[in-house]
């Protein structure tokens, strides 16, 4: 890609000069697959957000639901006169619309702790490479430490100490999964310090803070985008391993790990739906978020590069 | 005139595993207002580390451990990061070898340069762009206000090297210290970077150290040269003087390998062996074991003296009809 001159003129003119952003996009739309995945995950972050206008019922107004419409099959209809396409659950909710308002909830925690997660790692990392010494063996062998354990442990036990809700469970998942931004930071923020443009940027004069946030980190950012779409997803379906587990979220805040957990009583008599439709909904988040992950992969990895 | 770099006994040495490292050994020059003094030698004999001795940029396990470096009379060999932070990129400025690495890849020309201004001056935005641009300017680089806008891995080796140049000469620095600016560009866009880098120390009274192995390059460039061999100097003096009529064997020997267009069919003169184990210094002089000229002398250290116009370190000062038998 150094090569401009090949496509432009001797003078490229201001117009056609590229951004780094602008050519991962180029190369990022070249998969079909991935750009499916990204559409879809698009989709689905819609209707989460839409889910109050776009659904008959808000299933967990109590005044709206009618317990005669309990574990209806799909496409019956509700005693309010509408269609539940998905079914009901137990509690006579309308499926589709548990879905969709479960679907906010579990987005929501999963990027929360995300991105809270990323920023926590990233800065501790960045602290760990640039310190170096002590202060970076400690950290790392925290890191070590916590990542030796399965990240479901760790959050399976905080949340079994914090108690239930959307707070506790973000701070659970932030904790147990901090350590992998820290390390992925360290490690590719090592790698960038070493090069020439740092020590330059040292001969400029320019202050260790900026060089660490201004030149270490941008150069860092693309495995950092990597590893935060794949954790992301991995929070989404940590949540739902919570919640399906009764110690996530509480029945006041559905996510579709809670979904799941109300059907499967009802799994073995054959209302296969009120399980099923939600595992979907949470295996197409999670499957499309790491479709556009792995293809982030390959395009910001030079080395993948055709 | 005015010493602006005074360098004096200067030792850095690197303590690792398997040894105490002399990087640097000795080393003594000055460079005056205006002056572009030459620094050459092989790999590893310590040029680049006396370079980044007087940025302050040695790390651990290397450090200073004797002499002085005094800037405009300040001392520097014992100065503290904060006293060097504000010295760099600003009174002292330096080049690297390779412009493919020394500008940050993701963040754009303008974004760097400006950046290096509001690193030591309280000005506006607008005019670090305009000091910028004017910059680019000086050193050939046609539409500075496009480049400014481009992001590095749009622009040629060549255009990047005039980019760090200016960069390098943006705040007016007392002294630049390039590093091999010129080793990694093809010739012709190295005779280039030679005359812009002449033209702006000539303009700005910047005085210069001009680290390189090659003498064809500091021949038509510096005003003195200072011939480094393990960590120390062994021949100093003007660049005519130098070049025209060698006095260390060494000196003799990096003249003779330099190949010239009359010398065709003929073999290459080379220097026996290869640059001494730092590790393991040869006793006496340091270049005893490969000089064609060694004799029961050498197995003493020679002192450098005025010899002949010129700081020499040799017991068997060379002529040059003695030049490659």
């Amino acid at each position: 890609m150094t090569d401009m001159t090949a496509a432009t003129p001797a003078t490229p003119d201001a117009a056609k000069v590229e951004t780094p952003f602008q050519r991962f996009r180029s190369e990022f739309f070249e998969s079909r697959v991935a750009t499916f995945a990204l559409a879809t995950f698009g989709v689905i972050v819609l209707l989460a957000v839409l889910a109050p206008w776009i659904t008959p019922q808000n299933p967990y107004d109590l005044a709206q639901v009618d317990v005669m419409d309990g574990r209806l099959a799909p496409g019956s209809e509700a005693f309010a006169g509408y269609t539940m396409w998905l079914g009901s659950d137990g509690a006579g909710r309308d499926l589709y619309s548990a879905i969709l308002y479960g679907l906010r909830i579990s987005l929501a925690v999963g990027l929360a702790s995300g991105v809270i997660a990323l920023l926590v790692g990233t800065v501790i990392g960045l602290v760990a490479a640039y310190a170096g010494g002590r202060i970076e063996a400690i950290i790392m062998r925290i890191v070590d430490l916590q990542l030796s354990f399965p990240a479901s442990l760790v959050a399976l036990m905080l949340v079994a100490a914090l108690g239930k809700g959307v707070d506790k469970i973000i701070l659970a998942l932030v904790v147990a999964q901090w350590a992998y931004y820290a390390r992925t930071v360290r490690g590719t923020a090592l790698v960038e310090r070493g090069k020439e443009y740092v020590e330059a940027a040292q001969c400029l004069g320019i202050s260790k803070a900026r060089i660490v946030f201004r030149h270490i980190l941008p150069n860092c950012m693309a495995p950092l985008i990597v590893v935060g779409t794949v954790q992301t997803a991995s929070a989404i379906s940590l949540e739902a391993t919570l919640s399906f587990l009764g110690v996530g979220l509480p029945q006041t805040e559905p996510s579709l790990g809670v979904l799941i957990a109300n059907g499967f009583e009802y799994m073995l008599s054959g209302r296969y739906w009120i399980s099923v439709f939600p595992g979907l909904a949470l295996l197409f988040t999670v499957v499309s978020i790491n479709l556009v992950g792995d293809h982030l992969r390959d395009v910001l990895n030079p080395r993948m590069r055709k | 005139m005015t010493k602006v770099l005074d360098v004096s006994g200067l030792k850095t040495h690197f303590f690792t595993r398997a040894g105490v490292v002399k990087a640097v050994d000795g080393v003594d020059f000055s460079v005056s207002k205006g002056e572009i003094m030459g620094l050459v030698g092989e790999s590893g004999s310590g040029k680049s580390i006396t370079g980044f001795s007087v940025l302050g940029l040695i790390d651990p396990p290397g450090r200073i451990v004797d002499g002085s470096i005094k800037f405009n009379g300040q001392e520097l060999a014992n100065a503290g990061e904060e006293q060097f932070q504000r010295l760099r990129g600003n009174r002292i400025s330096m080049i690297f070898q390779d412009p493919m690495m020394t500008l940050n890849p993701v963040l754009r020309v303008d974004t760097q340069m400006i950046e290096a201004i509001l690193a030591h001056e309280n000005v506006t935005r607008q005019a670090a762009w305009e000091r910028s641009r004017d910059a680019l300017g000086l050193v050939g680089i046609p539409s500075p206000e496009e480049r400014l806008r481009a992001y590095p891995h749009q622009l040629s080796g060549g255009m990047r090297q005039r980019v760090a140049i200016a960069t390098a000469f943006l705040n007016q620095p007392d002294l630049i210290i390039a590093d091999e600016p010129t080793t990694a560009l093809d010739v012709t866009i190295q005779a280039q970077i030679i005359y812009e880098a002449q033209q702006l120390t000539k303009r700005t009274g910047t005085a210069m150290v001009w680290i390189t192995h090659d003498l064809a390059v500091v021949a038509g460039l510096v005003d003195r040269i200072s011939v480094m061999y393990a960590g120390r100097i062994v021949e100093q003096g003007g660049i005519d003087d130098v070049i025209d009529r060698p006095r260390h064997p060494y000196t003799v020997g990096l003249l003779g390998s330099v190949p010239t267009a009359n010398r065709r069919g003929k073999r290459l003169f080379q220097i026996e062996g290869m640059t001494p184990n730092v590790l393991d210094m040869p006793k006496g002089c340091a270049f005893g074991p490969r000089c064609h000229a060694r004799t029961e002398a050498c197995r003493e250290e020679p002192a450098i003296e005025d010899v002949d116009g010129r700081r020499l370190r040799c017991f068997n000062p060379q002529r040059q009809a003695e030049v490659v038998s």
